[in-house]
């Protein structure tokens, strides 16, 4: 009963004036960042957090999780009228948006990813009050080395189930960890890896910085080379009895893909580094085993819209659970609006739930704001961001270096650090040209000033013996897992050349 | 792209080592009673960037990444122009700031991207050079009372008018 009478606080909290107002931008904002292609959650969160430092901590979580939420909504939008993915979440909503539009049913398309974004968002939100708190009081206990396993663990979920070039990966995660090292020895306060002897590297190198130069130059960069500019639009003809009747027909068709969407998207967010974007490919994949009508799948089919939809608003609202509970985030989005909440004074982690209270059922109280706010305002104005697609990128563009910018310098106040969000951008687009995936790295420098620290007072608590890692009751399971995980991709590959020879 | 990746792959390993040598100015084992030295984490970690990068390398021998095994250019005209005028035009932006203020710098890089590389109409292109700074003016100077650079002293007179408007 308390988790209600707490959630019914923060629901209060959450529809305050100002906390509503930023909600609705948020959601609007995000419902654009998301339907514009190239652009996703993880850059919008990314570009405007230095413009959050004007309001609360509690008023700049719930804008920037509204921004997540309606950017989740958004994709779905140029997937079904352009055919290009907003952001890779979307990507499994292109297979069936995209030809339910060629056929002139874009509207049904589009009412059915709201729908299912509705009830995915809510199934995730209700499934994360009832577990969060659960999971938080277990995290209570958590030493150093239970923290060390549970990063090592955030790491390892990359390596193992990444999906990308395994030794690429692990260079990345390596990358971020040791920017995060520059600048001072937090132990001992001697000087580290002044790099060239630049002074400015003796301020250490931000989160944000690798973060603007990653998501809003590299890919302001790599959506340029990639599109060409070459986008035609499908114009969705939608009107209000039209809407009511997609409406039906949307949940009649779509009602499974949007429950098994809903359900695995969850529980695939809250794994450390799996996210939206797997978790909506795997419903999409698993909608297509289980159905009567397989052959339906690619060419048009409502539940292979709502499966992907549903799922990857539960993945982003699963993804929370363990950035607010333990401290590690489940996707980068979510390394970003942790490595915020660093910057805000906050200490994520178990100790949240107790020393902030308000703030974290605030957030969690938003969700359920956001997830309503964003179903409405996606179905009222899909029109208007039809019409808002039709931006030239070659105005866009220009206004995403220049957010960056600005937004970089007004976080870190320094003309260094400007320089090195153009490097990190200009290096992430040649990095991303070789299949360098860059989310590890952004994940690895808001982890690493955690990670390390707990490594080392571990060690010092063990006397130098990593077997503290295997010997206690809740790190040792960890760390197996993880290891388990870490030689997943050599063991598949020795079972392949097996099969071969 | 073959030749691109195995470029790519030595020059991050020569960082590496870098990284594996600045870290080494600090202790990297383990001292008694004080734990590892402050060398120690990025040290493991740089070796283990190397490694990865030979790894890599080793990969490419095999022709096993897609690059490796591309004959394709890294990029066509098209990729490079663009990359180099809008990279280009980023480094110009952040060049000119000390010079020319923040706002100033923003005005430039607009009236660049917009009418020079999006051949936009001249109308749109001022409309867009000149009322984003203003509007970015009253949000970070005005609402969140964060000075941006001003530049030289030719732009004071601007941003004095600018002040009195604000306060």
């Amino acid at each position: 009963m308390e988790v209600f009478s707490f959630l019914a606080d923060g629901i209060f909290l959450a529809l305050q004036p100002v906390n509503l107002a930023l909600i609705l931008i948020g959601v609007t904002v995000g419902l654009f960042i998301g339907a514009m292609p190239g652009l996703g959650s993880v850059n919008g969160v990314a570009i405007l957090l230095p413009i959050t430092f004007l309001v609360p901590p509690a008023s700049a979580i719930i804008f920037l999780a509204a921004i997540y939420y309606g950017a989740m909504y958004g994709g779905a939008i140029s997937s079904v009228t352009l055919g290009i993915p907003g952001a890779s979440t979307a990507v499994a909503t292109t297979f069936d948006g995209r030809p339910l539009a060629l056929q002139g049913r874009a509207s049904l398309a589009l009412v059915t990813a709201a729908l299912a974004s509705f009830v995915g968002g809510t199934v995730a939100t209700v499934f994360f009050t009832l577990f969060a708190p659960l999971l938080a009081s277990v995290a209570l206990n958590f030493g150093p080395p239970e923290i060390f396993a549970l990063m090592l663990l955030a790491f390892a979920t990359f390596v193992g189930l990444g999906g990308d070039d395994i030794p690429k990966t692990i260079f990345s995660i390596c990358f971020g960890l040791v920017l995060a090292t520059v600048g001072f020895d937090t132990i001992s306060g001697a000087p580290r890896l002044v790099l060239f002897d630049i002074q400015g590297f003796v301020r250490g190198i931000g989160f944000i910085v690798l973060a603007i130069g990653v998501y809003g130059i590299g890919e302001m960069l790599w959506t340029l080379e990639q599109t060409r500019g070459e986008i035609t639009t499908t114009n969705p003809k939608m009107t209000a009895k039209g809407l009511a009747s997609d409406a039906k027909e949307a949940v009649q068709r779509g009602w499974k893909g949007t429950w098994i969407g809903s359900i695995l998207g969850f529980f695939v967010g809250v794994l450390p580094a799996a996210g939206a974007t797997p978790g909506s490919l795997m419903s999409y994949g698993v909608a297509k085993i289980i159905s009567k009508t397989p052959h339906e799948y690619g060419n048009g089919s409502p539940d292979g819209v709502a499966a992907p939809e549903a799922a990857n608003n539960s993945a982003s609202t699963g993804a929370m659970l363990p950035m607010l509970t333990l401290g590690i985030p489940g996707s980068p989005t979510t390394a970003i609006l942790l490595g915020g909440m660093v910057i805000w004074g906050l200490t994520p982690g178990p100790r949240l739930f107790l020393d902030e209270s308000e703030f974290v059922w605030g957030l969690i109280g938003s969700f359920y704001v956001s997830n309503v706010a964003a179903v409405l305002i996606n179905l009222a104005f899909i029109p208007l961001f039809v019409w808002m697609l039709r931006m030239p990128f070659t105005i866009l563009a220009p206004l995403i270096v220049v957010l960056s910018i600005i937004g970089g310098f007004a976080a870190s106040r320094s003309m260094h650090d400007l320089w090195m969000i153009v490097i990190f951008g200009l290096g992430a687009f040649f990095l991303r040209k070789f299949d360098y995936p860059l989310a590890p790295a952004v994940l690895a420098i808001v982890l690493g000033p955690i990670a390390e620290p707990t490594l080392r007072q571990s060690l010092l608590l063990s006397s130098g013996d990593p077997s503290i890692f295997f010997t206690r009751p809740i790190a040792g399971p960890i760390t197996v897992i993880a290891i388990i995980l870490i030689l997943l991709p050599a063991l598949k590959l020795l079972r392949r050349n097996g099969r071969v020879s | 792209m073959r030749k691109g990746e195995i470029s790519l792959v030595g020059v991050l390993a020569l960082f590496s080592i870098y990284l594996m040598w600045k870290s080494a100015e600090l202790p990297i084992g383990y001292i008694r009673g004080q734990g590892p030295g402050g060398g120690f984490w990025p040290f493991w970690l740089s070796l283990g960037m190397l490694l990865s990068c030979v790894i890599i390398a080793w990969n490419w021998s095999r022709d096993k990444s897609p690059a490796s095994a591309s004959d394709e250019p890294l990029m066509d005209a098209f990729g490079w122009r663009t990359v180099m005028l809008v990279g280009g035009g980023v480094v110009g932006f952040v060049a000119l700031i000390p010079f020319v203020s923040m706002y100033g710098a923003v005005c430039l890089f607009m009236l660049y991207y917009v009418r020079f590389l999006g051949r936009h109409s001249w109308p749109l292109t001022l409309g867009l050079a000149l009322m984003l700074p203003f509007a970015l003016f009253f949000f970070f100077e005005g609402a969140m009372q964060i000075s941006m650079p001003q530049g030289l002293p030719f732009t004071q007179p601007f941003f004095d008018l600018m002040y009195d408007i604000i306060y």
